[in-house]
């Protein structure tokens, strides 16, 4: 019973969600309060009704009713109840649902924190959520339903999928969602924007935070998935280039460029076209990401299920939105007044090479993921673009950008002195140039790009300090006088500095993993011996255990450095038993920020077991680098200034008085 | 410098990077694209030695033999048409006799056998390369659905270790 009322909460969610994508639009267009005080009361409600159907749905897993066809083909009454809870998601119907419930809660917290929001800028904004909102509902009510019931109850289900028994798939999604369908609401303010034909600096000082936000949760969302994909798969890599991540990587880029951008618009009132078009083409990004996940039409390991109904219905979804919003903007854009001019070299001049950069290498993944694609449907021929084809271009492309990060916030606005800046970072730069040649001295020439590559890392991370260090102005000032203007920088310097700072971090972590990482595939027997990364390792031998859901055969492995035995490791082949899935537990071993990685192959016919070890020198730097960003992403966004609500009483003062703005500063 | 020329500037420099992406976009294409091929496609396709292809089909049921050392010999099959493969690593964890696999490699000079450097692993038991499925498909060898169905693993423990 408890089923169907969730399925009806989902079909109510629908009713309420179309009443909100329209009358709010045409009372803003009336100046009719009473219909635009529709859209934040409905919101609300559609998000209690998601958040209900979605709440009904995790019961029907955690009290394992197989009765639910969903919960039959994707859960097990011996799981473990964490899994149950997160299973919930480990499926096409459940992540939609997680997908819709992130929508409406985005709607929702514009509610609660755009109190001070202009009335029609609110109800256009929140109208456009549900406009999302109503086509996913659509979307999961017809072609994805989860509260399907089978008659008569299976006794038993089938399993979650056992690579995702893992804690990753409790945080990677909801995170990866966040950041993802964050984007929807810059989507729906850019649209609001757009149907109101004006916008202004206060619009990118509402915008900001949200895109901030969205940024924070996508990057750790990435970042985690890459962990996870690392120690769960057991191949030893961080990073495939498979056209899933790409499709995450690829609104973080946009996503970036967007951040950098709406900076400008807000201090400086420039940009602005170009704002409204990356708002838009970033969560187009993350339309098309979820295209290519859930229709299957990709070679990938996230896709579940591929059932092409579903992939035309997301396809309709994705020309909808993205067709819609693009012939808005082509219609309204020209309306938008643009201003604030500044010269080439500048914190603007900077800012617009940052987003040159990031777009033209945005477009670059784009074309690697799509071009299989495309080639296939007009001369059927397959191909695959594998990691050689984005290192090259990707990653040369990327260079000048990270050449230039840390000039950015040493420039002034409007009219930046290069030189100056150079003057600033010339200790910064031969710093960075002593320690790449210091490596080149250790590894006795060794491999030219990881020196180079190390010298821009530390020129990054040594960059962001530098901008720290020259804002509160140490060095001219006396020390306590410099300390306390660094204590009161705003938070977003500090924001900036870290989230820079930890983009070295991983480039450092990159470069070092991609240049003197080894990789060894041996035959071992009970008590042989391999070295990697000067460590030595024993094979004690193996042992059979059961879990909950498994069987797992576990291999013991003795690490000892220089004859002194210093941490040992299990790395077990597992078999699900329901679906006799057999998965690869690697072995990892930390060694401060290295990492020794040793997972088990085949058995051999004389008793031996095939073995490959990983020795991945620091690794930790890339994903620690992404928790600094993310970190940043955080301290920028408890900026006093940035606070959702904040910019409203500048501009109810501001608003009477039309014609410009003056920025803030 | 007046305005209109730092403008042009700062456009020209702006048109050249992206002048710069796509000459290298196609570049890298150029360099490493591998085309994806099925063992009945190799006897009209001339593959010289060496060029980098993605090789796809069926594992045939009892051709595995793992030499001393971490090498591994199977053959693919199309039904009809066989090619042998030689891979020197770990299989994935869902590599059996009788499933589809992708693997990527060249065929070597000297033995004309095909060399593989990676044997592409897909999360999902019932998974079929979709490369894999849409050929055999074509050719009515299998259909959706079907996915344990040919590929009855025989030795459904050949991932698992015994002890």
């Amino acid at each position: 019973m408890i089923i169907e009322i969730g399925h009806f909460a989902l079909v109510l969610a629908l009713a309420v969600a179309l009443i909100v994508s329209v009358v709010p639009v045409i009372g803003a267009a009336r100046r009719d309060a009473a219909m635009m005080a529709l859209a934040p009361v409905g919101s609300l409600v559609l998000f209690a009704l998601v958040a209900f159907s979605f709440g009904v749905l995790t019961w029907a897993y955690v009290v394992s009713d197989f009765s639910v066809k969903n919960v039959w083909e994707n859960s097990h009454s011996l799981m473990p109840l964490l899994y149950k809870y997160t299973g919930v998601w480990g499926n096409h119907e459940g992540s939609m649902m997680l997908w819709l419930l992130i929508v409406v809660l985005f709607s929702a917290l514009v509610v609660v924190f755009g109190k001070n929001l202009p009335e029609t800028l609110k109800a256009n904004v929140l109208a456009v959520q549900s406009w999302i909102a109503s086509a996913f509902l659509f979307f999961i009510l017809l072609t994805s339903n989860p509260f399907i019931r089978l008659d008569p109850a299976p006794a038993e289900g089938q399993d979650l999928n056992p690579i995702l028994q893992d804690f990753g798939l409790a945080i990677h999604p909801p995170l990866l969602y966040l950041g993802y369908v964050g984007f929807s609401v810059c989507f729906s303010f850019a649209v609001a924007a757009l149907i109101e034909g004006r916008i202004d600096a206060a619009w990118a000082r509402w915008v900001r935070p949200w895109t901030l936000a969205a940024w924070t949760f996508l990057t750790a969302g990435i970042a985690m998935g890459s962990y996870w994909a690392y120690y769960e798969l057991g191949w030893g890599g961080w990073w495939f280039w498979d056209p899933v991540e790409n499709a995450s990587f690829m609104p973080w880029l946009a996503g970036t460029a967007l951040l950098h951008s709406a900076l400008v618009m807000e201090k400086r009132e420039a940009l602005k076209i170009w704002t409204v078009l990356l708002a838009i083409m970033t969560f187009s990004l993350s339309l098309l990401g979820t295209f290519l996940v859930r229709s299957g039409v990709l070679t990938s390991v996230h896709a579940f299920a591929t059932d092409p109904t579903r992939g035309i219905f997301i396809l309709g979804i994705l020309t909808l939105f993205i067709g819609g919003a693009f012939v808005l903007f082509a219609w309204r854009a020209p309306r938008l007044k643009s201003g604030g001019l500044f010269q080439p070299i500048s914190r603007e001049g900077a800012l617009v090479l940052n987003n040159l950069i990031l777009t033209v290498c945005c477009a670059t993944v784009l074309t690697g993921t799509l071009y299989p694609l495309v080639l296939e449907t007009i001369t059927g021929e397959k191909i695959s673009v594998g990691a050689p084809f984005f290192n090259l271009s990707f990653g040369l492309l990327m260079i000048p950008l990270l050449l230039a990060v840390p000039f950015g916030p040493l420039l002034a606005w409007k009219r930046g002195d290069l030189l100056g800046a150079m003057q600033r970072l010339y200790l910064v730069i031969g710093a960075a140039f002593v320690a790449g040649l210091v490596l080149y001295y250790i590894e006795n020439g060794g491999p030219v790009m990881a020196a180079l590559g190390l010298a821009l890392a530390c020129y990054l991370m040594l960059g962001a300090l530098a901008d720290l260090w020259y804002r509160a102005n140490f060095g001219k000032l006396a020390f306590n006088v410099a300390w306390r203007r660094l204590i009161g920088l705003p938070r977003s310097a500090f924001g900036t500095a870290l989230a820079h700072f930890g983009l070295g971090v991983t480039v450092l972590g990159i470069i070092i993993v991609s240049t003197y990482q080894t990789e060894t595939v041996v035959e071992m027997k009970q008590g042989s011996t391999a070295e990697a990364g000067g460590y030595s390792l024993v094979f004690d031998g193996m042992r059979h255990a059961v879990g909950p859901n498994y069987t797992d055969d576990q291999g013991h492995f003795s690490i000892s450095k220089a004859g002194v035995v210093v941490a040992d490791t299990w790395s077990s082949k597992r078999l699900y038993t329901a679906r006799r899935m057999p998965t690869t537990e690697a072995g990892i071993v930390t060694f401060w920020l290295s990492q020794l990685y040793v997972s088990l192959g085949d058995p051999m016919a004389d008793g031996g077991i095939v073995v490959r070890i990983w020795w991945k020198p620091f690794i930790l730097c890339i994903w620690g680098g992404c928790l600094i960003m993310m970190l940043g992403g955080f301290v920028s966004l408890s900026d006093r200034r940035l606070r959702v609500g904040a910019p409203s009483r500048k501009v109810k003062v501001a608003k009477p008085v039309k014609p410009v703005m003056e920025p803030a500063e | 410098m007046t305005r209109k020329q730092k403008r042009m500037a700062v456009i020209a420099g702006g048109v050249s990077f992206i002048m710069v992406a796509v000459l290298l976009v196609m570049f890298a294409f150029s360099q490493s694209v591998a085309y994806f091929f099925m063992p009945g496609d190799l006897k009209t396709a001339q593959i010289s030695p060496g060029t980098r292809i993605r090789l796809g089909g069926l594992v045939e049921a009892g051709s595995v033999k793992r030499d001393a050392g971490s090498t591994v010999t199977f053959v693919v099959t199309d039904g009809t048409n066989t090619v042998p493969v030689s891979y020197t690593g770990i299989l994935p964890d869902l590599f059996r006799e009788g499933q589809g696999v992708v693997t990527e490699g060249s065929f070597d000079a000297a033995s004309h056998a095909f060399v593989a450097d990676s044997v592409l692993a897909k999360h999902d038991e019932n998974y079929m390369p979709k490369e894999v499925a849409d050929r055999l498909k074509k050719d009515g060898v299998w259909e959706d659905g079907s996915g344990k169905g040919m590929a009855q693993p025989k030795g459904e423990a050949a991932g698992a270790i015994k002890p």
